[in-house]
């Protein structure tokens, strides 16, 4: 279901690294040898055979590669904002090994052959593995399904209208009965758009102070607990995408507890800003869903600790810098992601002692990689090194050094943070260094 | 202070923002660009950027400014040589017309600018007009826009000192300063009054602008209006009740727009449904109560032609306010203190 530039594989020693895996219980120094992009031993430091590359990873964190499920790589439509190429790098940059891309492109990907096009562009371009989501329905428009079946032998990892929410509770009850023959779960844009409609903030004191139109929490929540009540019903699995408000966050924690087969996902940028930051106007924290009130980040950050919320996602949404350069309300949802999402949650959530590092590293990869079906990055021997060493005392700003990306619209344009990538393998192959 | 705000479009840094206060995500660095030893350009974009110093040297210098007006040469030398741009993407008659006037009785050069007819209508960004204007080296600046923060953009792209003249929903602190100046002057006081604002509070840039004016000079505010046309959070009393005016000294009455009403908005039923419950009509106003109203009115809506009309009303006295606060504004952004006595010097005219 994965897709990229096949072929190259290393052989490297990572040396002296605190080896962090969650998953498989390991926190403790040690040489990793990879052979052929396998890894093929773990040890205490010894003697190590020289006759390939060895990285001297003292006082470095060596752990499982990122997955991220939500990433926009406006291909086809908008190479101008981002390609498959300049995405999948960025994510390498990251820290990522994999990347699930979102069908909302023009066209849509909502047709075998879209697909099947892409599949053939990440095949000569991506950096790291893609996955492609394919349109729950035609164009998105919400009116009736894609040939779901065909688009899940072509490769789509799962189903959804992300930009869109599906606003039909019959279609997509419907969609959920049809989804369960592929067996791929569905991504769920939660909103209802009469209450969400012409909101560009969410609906509190700034919103009020400032003359924005209100986007309200429940706007988010009564869609996420139709959608939970639906699944439920089928039995369907499904993906939420996005969260942001406190009350979505407990519909899920109540579905999960009832038994419904549903997960979901927080952004960076709804866990470490609130909507105070657009008291500044800045285009760049202009995004859908909109950033919350105080209580809703806590909620989210709770969520994440306690397991209610299994992935961190981007939601990287590059916009062309002349669409960012006018005032918020002209400006295009969406910020960029992939390359500041581990040192923006190190500096603001893992330092100040809100988030333990493992839990981080865990909802970063192992997490997603559960959600969507895809082999969970491991440092295991056997395993295919999908790895990430981060620097964690590193200090950088954001935007000094240009971004691989595209496009610029971060929301840390300028912010100093803790915390680097310094080496990225995917797939057993170094693609960032 | 009139806040610097070169940078307020320019990434915030958030270093301090978790669980922290809204104030550190306006970034107070100053741009590389900016030549040291240069004071920070003034511009007049929001009255929450005003100190209560700030009003009352503004109203003052109107006040100065209105006296000047009752010579028989009613233009003075102060501006001349500078220019100001008018840059109006919404269509307006009282303000950019008072503004106009306003630096041309200050002798500035005046060019107007409006989207129709302009570039604008073949699609420029605003940036990009900006940056035309911005070619000429105007003085000032003066915008209005549909959307919130326009006049934040031109002042990141431009040199000039930027007027604010409403921006969407957000801001029209000149209306707010003129209307103050107007309470001034009519009631002799400001703190201490109570005023009810009634109407379309959600959509009313009017109203955020005066909120915040009428907390810097102690004025009580009573916000009344149909609930959906009420936002709960802002800072002030709400009713829905319009007999919530009763102990008002002033009731100050917003535009009531018609395309509140359309199809799947529904924030009242009809204007039929809103003038009997909130339009303001002689029978609801006590007697001595004064009356104000930004314009344009909707007469029969919002408000009875005879409340407007009537002696209570202080309607065509804030028009009258309009020209010398926007004289004061201008005068102030530019040179940034109190009126001399060299600047009420009438030009001689040849």
């Amino acid at each position: 279901m994965l897709f990229w530039k096949n072929g190259h594989v290393d052989t490297l020693t990572i040396r002296r690294a605190r080896v962090v895996d969650p998953t498989e219980k390991i926190d403790e120094i040690l040489d990793v040898t990879i052979e052929d992009g396998i890894i093929t031993r773990l040890g205490s430091s010894g003697p190590s055979r020289l006759e390939h590359r060895v990285v001297d990873a003292e006082g470095l964190v060596l752990a499982p590669a990122f997955v991220d499920p939500h990433v926009h790589l406006r291909t086809p439509g908008r190479e101008d904002e981002e390609t498959v190429a300049s995405g999948t790098a960025a994510a390498a940059a990251g820290g990522f090994c994999a990347i699930l891309a979102m069908p909302n492109t023009e066209p849509v990907v909502d047709s075998a052959a879209t697909l099947g096009a892409l599949v053939e562009t990440a095949r000569h371009e991506a950096e790291v593995p893609v996955g492609f989501l394919a349109a729950i329905t035609r164009g998105q428009r919400g009116d009736e399904l894609t040939e779901m079946g065909e688009l899940a032998d072509t490769g789509a990892v799962a189903f959804s209208d992300d930009g869109v929410p599906v606003a039909s509770a019959g279609l997509m009850r419907r969609a959920l009965q049809y989804a369960s023959v592929t067996d791929r779960p569905l991504a769920l844009h939660c909103e209802e758009p009469t209450l969400s409609r012409g909101g560009h903030v969410h609906e509190g004191r700034v919103a009020a102070e400032l003359g924005f139109a209100g986007y309200p929490s429940v706007a988010e929540s009564v869609a996420v607990e139709r959608d939970l009540a639906l699944a439920g019903y089928e039995g369907g699995r499904v993906h939420v995408l996005h969260l942001s408000a406190a009350e979505s966050v407990d519909a899920l924690r109540r579905a999960r507890e009832a038994g419904v087969a549903a997960s979901g996902e927080a952004t960076p940028h709804h866990l470490v800003l609130t909507d105070d930051a657009v008291r500044s106007l800045d285009p760049n924290v202009k995004m859908n869903p909109p950033l919350r009130a105080e209580p809703d980040r806590v909620a989210l950050l709770d969520g994440v600790r306690d397991g209610t919320i299994e992935a961190v996602a981007t939601d990287h949404a590059p916009h062309a810098a002349q669409e960012k350069e006018v005032p918020f309300e002209a400006a295009p949802f969406g910020v960029t992601g992939l390359e500041t999402a581990f040192a923006a949650l190190h500096t603001h959530l893992v330092r100040p002692g809100l988030l333990p590092l493992e839990t981080l590293l865990e909802r970063m990869s192992a997490g997603p990689a559960r959600i969507f079906g895809l082999d969970r990055p491991r440092v295991a021997v056997g395993a295919r090194a999908n790895l990430v060493l981060l620097d964690l005392e590193r200090e950088w700003t954001v935007g000094e050094e240009p971004f691989r990306s595209r496009s610029g619209n971060s929301w840390l344009l300028g912010s100093r943070l803790k915390g680097a990538v310094r080496m990225t393998l995917a797939a057993g192959s170094v693609v960032h260094a | 202070m009139i806040r610097l705000v070169k940078d307020d479009l320019r990434p915030p840094d958030w270093a301090g923002s978790l669980g922290g206060d809204a104030t550190d995500a306006r970034p107070g660095r100053p741009r590389a660009a900016e030549p040291p030893g240069r004071p920070p350009k003034r511009h007049f974009l929001s009255v929450g950027d005003l100190t209560q110093a700030d009003v009352e040297r503004l109203l003052d210098t109107a006040h100065t400014f209105e006296a000047s007006l009752e010579r028989h040469v009613k233009k003075l030398p102060t501006l001349k040589g500078h220019l100001v741009v008018n840059l109006f993407y919404e269509s307006s008659t009282r303000t950019s017309s008072s503004f106009e006037l306003a630096a041309k009785r200050l002798s500035a050069d005046t060019l107007t600018v409006k989207s129709a007819g302009s570039s604008v209508d073949k699609g420029e960004s605003l940036k990009d007009t900006a940056l035309t204007l911005g070619a000429y080296d105007p003085d000032v600046i003066v915008i209005r826009h549909p959307q919130i923060g326009a006049p934040q953009l031109v002042a990141r792209v431009t040199e000039a000192h930027v007027v604010n003249a409403g921006d969407g929903k957000h801001q029209h602190p000149t209306q707010a300063l003129l209307d103050l100046y107007t309470l001034r002057e009519e009631l002799g006081r400001l703190g201490g009054l109570h005023v009810a604002i009634v109407g379309d509070v959600l959509h009313s840039r009017v109203a955020r602008s005066l909120l915040q004016a009428f907390a810097l000079v102690g004025i009580r505010a009573t916000l009344v209006g149909p609930p959906a046309l009420l936002p709960r959070e802002l800072p002030a009393e709400a009713s829905t009740d319009i007999e919530a005016i009763r102990d008002a000294d002033v009731v100050y009455v917003l535009r009531m727009q018609n395309e509140r009403m359309e199809p799947g908005a529904s924030f009242v039923p009809s204007l039929r449904e809103y003038t009997a419950r909130w339009g303001i009509t002689p029978e609801r106003l006590r007697p001595g109560q004064r009356v104000m109203h930004p314009g344009p009115m909707n007469r029969g809506v919002e408000i009875d032609p005879r409340a407007a009309d009537s002696p209570e009303s202080l309607i065509t006295r804030q028009v009258r306010s309009g020209l010398v606060v926007r004289m004061a504004v201008l005068y102030d952004v530019l040179t940034g203190g109190p009126v001399g006595v060299q600047a009420l010097t009438a030009v001689e005219v040849a």
